[in-house]
């Protein structure tokens, strides 16, 4: 599903964020990424999401090498992922129902179909009953679940999560964690960077490391067949 | 959960998914527009006066250019023929200029009435009677055929009248009515200057408060692009914005004229009966109405279009 190959990614200035970073993860796979801040977890996320470009080496994604893709084309792939924020980037102006239909409006599904579905993502993250309500009004944690439905409405097959549980109890964490985990086992391969090591632990799925833009621990293989 | 390949099931056709889109972003802005009712109503109403301003000096233009054509309709030409023409070569004169197809009426004034009527209105009947010959010559007063598309028609037919044996002189005061043409065509070119400088004014009225839209939502544009909205569907409910803007702005310009003209009306119609004349104020027509709202739509589009094209692409999530 995601590929890296000696991948780097420099920054104007000098600073270098990645550094010859290689990994494969397979479709249907659930990993987590770690490392301290700074280390370089949100950068490898942000070129996946293609909101960064690597300054060299190649990254495919479900088999389309992303520096072939034009400005024009972003919009596309960015449908087939879905991404969840630390800071939920939720839209305070509008309703959680309007929140999560946003993917479904703008991949132009008709009406009934985005009720259904939107109500369907609610409910897998338990909160059908907040439809109406005002995102500002959740709680943090209930915040971070409409995120997720946001982020799963139009079944991608691609899940990222950034920092998703920072700023939950350990509570909560592990039912966002439990969350992931089921959307993993319908298929939906799962990338999450994380720095709640004990979390990680618990869960025992595959684990990524990166020291200062280095890969220092990779349980995946780092070629395509593994 | 299905896997990400069962998607294209329930999407509809690109084509409806294009078509739902755009009605429902259509709908959307509208919706955001009545969501803010002090702004969006300051916004039209200076779209409405801008347009108004230049649409209803139009208006008093037209109506003016109205009446300069029915004063056009007293215009006379006055032909004298040569003081050895007889009464009989005046009247077959007359008969053959009537045939004339620019020739509206024509009579004749014969010198012995010319002289009667003068001897009355000038006081100089004895001074007159002490001359013994009759100094005055026969008059032909010709009403032309006036087409305002063809002033040179007039000219034309004074220079037939020239050309004809018994004519000593024809002539036509026609300076005051190319005084007032020239007139109005200076207030002309001063409307279309305005209406340019108005319209400039409503291109940046309506970009500057989609500037100010954008970088409001500014967080939506970045969570839309994150999660796969392309630059078109973006750019799309700010264009429409723009596009409300100008149909209500060009709507409340075309009433604001409207009224305007009738509370004008009232005092127009009173003073034009004073000089007994029926005349009215005419305001925008039907078509010059559509044309206003058009013209309006199109000055919202276009500032939209420029505040869009500005400022959109500077907001990239990070």
């Amino acid at each position: 599903m995601i590929r890296f190959d000696n991948v780097c990614k420099r920054y104007p200035g000098g600073y270098e964020a990645l550094n010859n970073v290689s990994f494969h993860l397979p479709r249907g796979e659930m990993a987590f990424l770690t490392g301290h801040s700074g280390a370089g977890k949100s950068t490898l996320l942000k070129l996946i999401a293609l909101i960064e470009r690597p300054s060299r080496g190649n990254l495919l994604l479900d088999g389309i090498n992303l520096s072939s893709v034009g400005n024009s084309k972003v919009p596309y792939i960015r449908r087939n992922i879905g991404i969840v924020f630390q800071n939920h980037h939720l839209l305070y102006d509008r309703t959680v129902f309007d929140n999560v239909s946003l993917p479904l409006i703008i991949a132009g599904y008709q009406h009934k179909e985005i009720g259904k579905r939107v109500r369907a993502a609610l409910d897998q993250v338990g909160l059908l009953k907040k439809e109406k309500s005002a995102p500002i009004t959740l709680s943090g944690g209930e915040q971070q679940r409409v995120g997720i439905a946001r982020a799963i409405v139009h079944k991608p097959g691609l899940l990222l999560a950034d920092e998703p549980t920072g700023n939950l109890d350990p509570e909560l964490s592990k039912e966002i964690m439990a969350l992931f985990r089921r959307f993993n086992d319908v298929g939906v391969t799962v990338l999450i960077a994380s720095h709640n090591l004990e979390l990680i632990k618990q869960m025992g799925n595959p684990v990524i490391s990166l020291n200062q833009g280095a890969l220092s621990h990779n349980d995946l293989s780092v070629t395509s067949h593994g | 959960m299905v896997k990400a390949d069962n998607n294209q099931i329930a999407r509809s056709s690109p084509f409806k998914a294009w078509a739902i889109n755009h009605i429902r972003t259509l709908i959307a802005s509208l919706g955001a527009m009545t969501r803010q009712p002090a702004s969006s109503f300051m916004t039209v109403a200076v779209i409405a006066i801008a347009l108004a301003l230049p649409a209803g000096l139009f208006v008093l233009l037209n109506n003016a250019s109205n009446i300069s054509i029915g004063w056009d309709n007293s215009a006379q030409i006055s032909v004298f023929l040569k003081a050895d023409t007889s009464e009989k070569q005046a009247q077959k004169l007359m008969g053959k200029l009537r045939l004339y197809d620019d020739v509206a009426q024509i009579s004749l004034i014969n010198k012995k009435q010319a002289l009667k009527e003068f001897k009355k209105i000038s006081g100089f009947g004895d001074a007159i009677e002490a001359l013994g010959d009759n100094p005055l010559p026969h008059v032909l007063t010709i009403q032309p055929v006036i087409d305002a598309n063809r002033p040179d028609k007039i000219h034309h037919l004074i220079k037939q009248l020239n050309q004809q044996k018994q004519v000593e002189l024809a002539q036509l005061d026609l300076q005051w009515v190319k005084r007032l043409f020239a007139m109005l065509e200076i207030a002309q070119r001063a409307i279309w200057v305005v209406a340019s400088l108005l319209g400039i004014a409503v291109l940046l009225v309506v970009g500057n408060t989609i500037r100010l839209d954008i970088q409001n939502r500014r967080e939506e544009i970045e969570v839309t692009k994150l999660i796969g909205g392309t630059d078109a569907f973006i750019r799309r409910p700010f264009l429409y914005t723009g596009l409300w803007y100008g149909i209500s702005g060009g709507i409340s310009a075309w009433l604001l004229t409207a009224l305007s003209i009738s509370l004008l009306d009232n005092s127009v119609e009173h003073l034009a009966s004073l000089y007994n004349s029926g005349f009215q104020l005419k305001g925008l027509s039907f078509s010059e109405g559509i044309n206003l709202i058009g013209f309006s739509c199109f000055l919202g589009l276009s500032g939209s279009w420029i505040a869009v094209g500005r400022h959109l692409s500077e907001i990239e999530p990070s």
